[in-house]
């Protein structure tokens, strides 16, 4: 298959960066979307050109590494898909594709298409965990937990991390991840402790990290590569207000 | 009672949320200090003990050394060896075998997992396999066509046309036959010529049958999520079509030795899950690793590393002691060096090839003529990196053809390992398969008497031959006998 690919290169944090043209002839249908970059570094490499930087690492939709805007899609154009299980066969003969890293003032960029996306583990480390000391909880099977709970907690859990929910939102806000976190470990019994609090503290961290807010333009659950649900930002928003009566204090 | 958890296909990424989850909770408590976009490129051994290690930062490229009372290595295995397997691509073996070069025994490194439920290669581009879950065989019928060269498609295959290879082999098992027979079996029919796919290195899944019987609701509601993946790759639908599937590299039962206490041969250098050889013997069996590394982190190495504290008196060290300042200098000259040949060929052209050599000679199925060409081949494509590997840009910066190529490097080390290791193991057992050594009916013949042990190798420096130990299993109340699925 033939693309022509405008890709974003940029050398480091300070550079300005700019939208390269590649053409490829011989891609395969077959190839991944990131066996393309492969592809196309292989043969920048042989001509003594820098390849592409691009992260990556379990190239089957689980781990959250990946992650870049195709033409304009965080993740690229096919619904509930990270970018490395997006295939060329989706694409057309010789169409133009835009590939540009993750955009938002909280993701700065690393090189090319590589993102810093350390704000994440900071939002977690406000509050995405439970307070008992691993090891010394009690057998998980001796608390049961109703099916219906466990399998909507399942669905919160599903999150990757990913960061496209945060790329995607008009306002850069990362309500779907924190919803994620908050609605996976408040809905299991093992989360109700600190349940409050932790909505509190993780939603407080949002707003000093200088995310936006949540403008209900859901293009976070339009990109989610694993079609997490705006209704667990509602259901946040309950924790959030409830934590003001349990837990008084300034907002 | 079920043997195994299973969540939504996700219980290893579920494990380490709840992992990742806890850590937070540590790092934002003061307790723990993390580095992300570090790698560590080498062990410091200083007194006879692990002391440190040394890391290069990948956005700045720093290197630089840090101390410690004692290391703990949770690295992973090495399967990407292969180049091609189910593994991460970020996988990779460079921890365990920098602290190998620095005096750590490498235990049963030919021990390799390959399963046999993976999407087949597509084409030469292929950068990674993805495992597609053997629970499929519960409803599925592993099948080739009878005839070579077939290339029917497979709805037009007449039922007395097709081979169900596992149910005439295994009549007990049928198609849910251990992972290391399947594969074999499927490498067999395949190298036989009755594969089917590009390249003739496939076997069908086949869950038509099942459609008919259970209906597609069923099989949707039980394995809709593997048929999404599936078709996502292949562009098939499994209801309609069968799947095709072929094994890959995918665990390495191999790793650094440990004792019980997962202490490594070097005092002070402890060894976590995948990373080391323990537990799993010569096959590992499903859904064991992660109970692996919840054992080994949970029950083992928090009691096993006090004990450790508690009897050695550590001296106090520095960055700028000896040790540290050679090691990180050795590190930065290696990257140098690799930076420096500035020859014709990608990294991963070097990969790729050892891969390949790997997986002909050191795969599925091995015997000795086969083994020994690999090791000749391995040092001669090794010489060749150092002398012709082409590797971009510098190394103060984010550089990912650097970070491959210093994993690339050990690899052509380790792959050689790999093959003197399958070599000197004169038996079949597990999923070292030797076609020297095999029963009337072509199963693995083990030997007992000779080989009833870990081998573990000991480095040696100056390109001499590595030493080979022997730990020798002693079996006290179950007798290992052969095994037996027919
Ligand atoms: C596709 C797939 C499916 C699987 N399914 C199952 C299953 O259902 N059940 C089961 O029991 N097992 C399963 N396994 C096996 C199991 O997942 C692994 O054995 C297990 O995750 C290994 O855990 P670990 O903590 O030892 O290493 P890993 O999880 O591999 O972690 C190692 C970490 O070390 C990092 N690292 C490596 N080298 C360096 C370095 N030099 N410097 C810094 N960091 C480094 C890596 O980036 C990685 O984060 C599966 C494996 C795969 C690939
Ligand atoms: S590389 Fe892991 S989700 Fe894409």
């Amino acid at each position: 298959m033939k693309f022509t690919l405008f890709i974003w290169r940029q050398r480091n944090r300070g550079d300005r960066g700019r939208f390269v043209k590649y053409e490829l002839n011989d891609a395969d249908p077959g190839m991944s979307f990131l066996e393309m970059l492969d592809f196309l570094n292989q043969r920048l490499i042989e001509r003594g050109e820098e390849p592409v930087a691009f992260e990556h690492d379990c190239r089957e939709g689980i781990c959250g590494c990946c992650g870049m805007v195709v033409n304009g899609f965080p993740h690229g154009p096919e619904k509930g898909t990270t970018v490395c299980q997006l295939y060329l066969r989706h694409f057309q003969e010789g169409a133009h594709i835009h590939i540009e890293p993750w955009r938002s003032r909280v993701f700065p960029v690393i090189k090319d298409l590589v993102v810093d996306r350390s704000v994440l583990d900071r939002m977690m480390r406000a509050g995405g965990f439970i307070s008992v000391p691993t090891g010394s909880a009690p057998e998980a099977n001796t608390v049961p937990v109703p099916k219906e709970a466990a399998e909507v907690a399942m669905d919160a859990a599903a999150c990757i991390g990913c960061g496209a929910c945060v790329a995607a939102c008009p306002n850069g806000a990362a309500a779907l991840f924190v919803s994620a976190r908050l609605g996976h470990l408040g809905l299991l019994p093992q989360g109700q402790p600190e349940r409050e609090r932790r909505a509190k503290a993780m939603i407080r961290r949002m707003d000093r990290e200088g995310f936006g807010a949540c403008g209900n333009h859901r293009e976070c659950e339009a990109v989610c590569p694993k079609r997490i649900s705006i209704r667990f930002i509602a259901r946040a928003n309950r924790d959030f207000l409830k934590a003001f009566f349990v837990h008084p204090g300034k907002a | 009672m079920s043997r195994t958890f299973y969540c939504r296909g996700q219980t290893g990424q579920q494990l380490l949320l709840g992992a990742y989850g806890a850590l937070c909770r540590q790092v934002g408590l003061g307790r723990v200090k993390m580095f992300p976009r570090t790698e560590m490129l080498d062990l410091v051994v200083a007194g006879g003990r692990a002391r440190g290690i040394v890391t290069r930062n990948l956005v700045t490229g720093i290197v630089e050394a840090h101390t410690a009372d004692a290391v703990v290595l949770a690295a992973g295995g090495y399967a990407n060896v292969f180049f091609l397997s189910t593994n991460a691509r970020g996988a990779n073996a460079t921890s365990i075998w920098r602290s190998y070069r620095r005096g750590a025994g490498f235990a049963n490194p030919c021990f390799i997992q390959v399963h046999p439920t993976c999407i087949p290669r597509s084409g030469d581009f292929q950068a990674k396999l993805t495992l597609i879950s053997e629970a499929l065989r519960n409803d599925g019928r592993v099948w080739v066509p009878k005839r070579r060269g077939d290339t029917r498609s497979p709805d037009a295959v007449p039922e007395n046309e097709r081979d169900y290879f596992l149910e005439r082999m295994y009549p007990g098992y049928g198609n849910l036959a251990p992972r290391d027979l399947a594969s074999r079996a499927a490498k067999r029919v395949c190298d036989h010529g009755c594969g089917v796919g590009p390249g003739g290195r496939g076997v069908y899944l086949d869950l038509t049958a099942a459609v008919a019987g259970l209906g597609e609701k069923v099989l949707c509601e039980r394995y809709g999520n593997l048929f999404e993946i599936y078709e996502r790759i292949s562009g098939e639908n499994p209801l309609h079509t069968p799947m095709r599937i072929y094994p890959a590299p995918h665990y390495t039962m191999g790793g650094l030795w440990v004792d019980y206490g997962l202490q490594s041969t070097i005092p002070g250098l402890f060894v976590l899950g995948e990373a080391n050889f323990s537990d799993h013997g010569a096959n590992r069996l499903g859904a064991s690793a992660l109970m692996q590394g919840l054992a080994d982190g949970y029950f083992i190495i928090p009691y096993t590393l006090g004990e450790y504290f508690g009897g050695a008196a550590l001296g106090e060290v520095s960055p700028s002691d000896r040790p540290f300042v050679e090691a990180a200098k050795e590190v930065e000259d290696r990257l140098a060096r690799i930076l420096a040949v500035q020859g014709k060929r990608t990294v991963d052209s070097f990969h790729r090839k050892l891969g390949a050599i790997l997986w002909e000679h050191c795969g599925i199925i091995r015997n000795a003529a086969g083994l020994g060409a690999a090791v000749e081949k391995i040092r001669l494509l090794r010489a060749e990196f150092w002398e012709n590997v082409l590797v971009p840009g510098d190394a103060a910066d984010l550089n990912q053809e650097l970070e491959k190529a210093g994993r690339v490097a050990d690899y052509l080390e380790l792959g050689e390992l790999m093959c003197r290791d399958a070599l000197a193991r004169e038996e079949s057992c597990g999923c070292h398969f030797r076609e020297e050594f095999q029963t009337a009916c072509g199963e693995a013949l083990r030997d007992d008497r000779r080989f009833g042990h870990v081998a573990v190798w000991e480095h040696a420096e100056q390109e001499r031959e590595p030493v080979r130990h022997v730990e020798p299993l002693t079996f006290e109340t179950i007798i290992p006998a052969e095994r037996s699925y027919k």
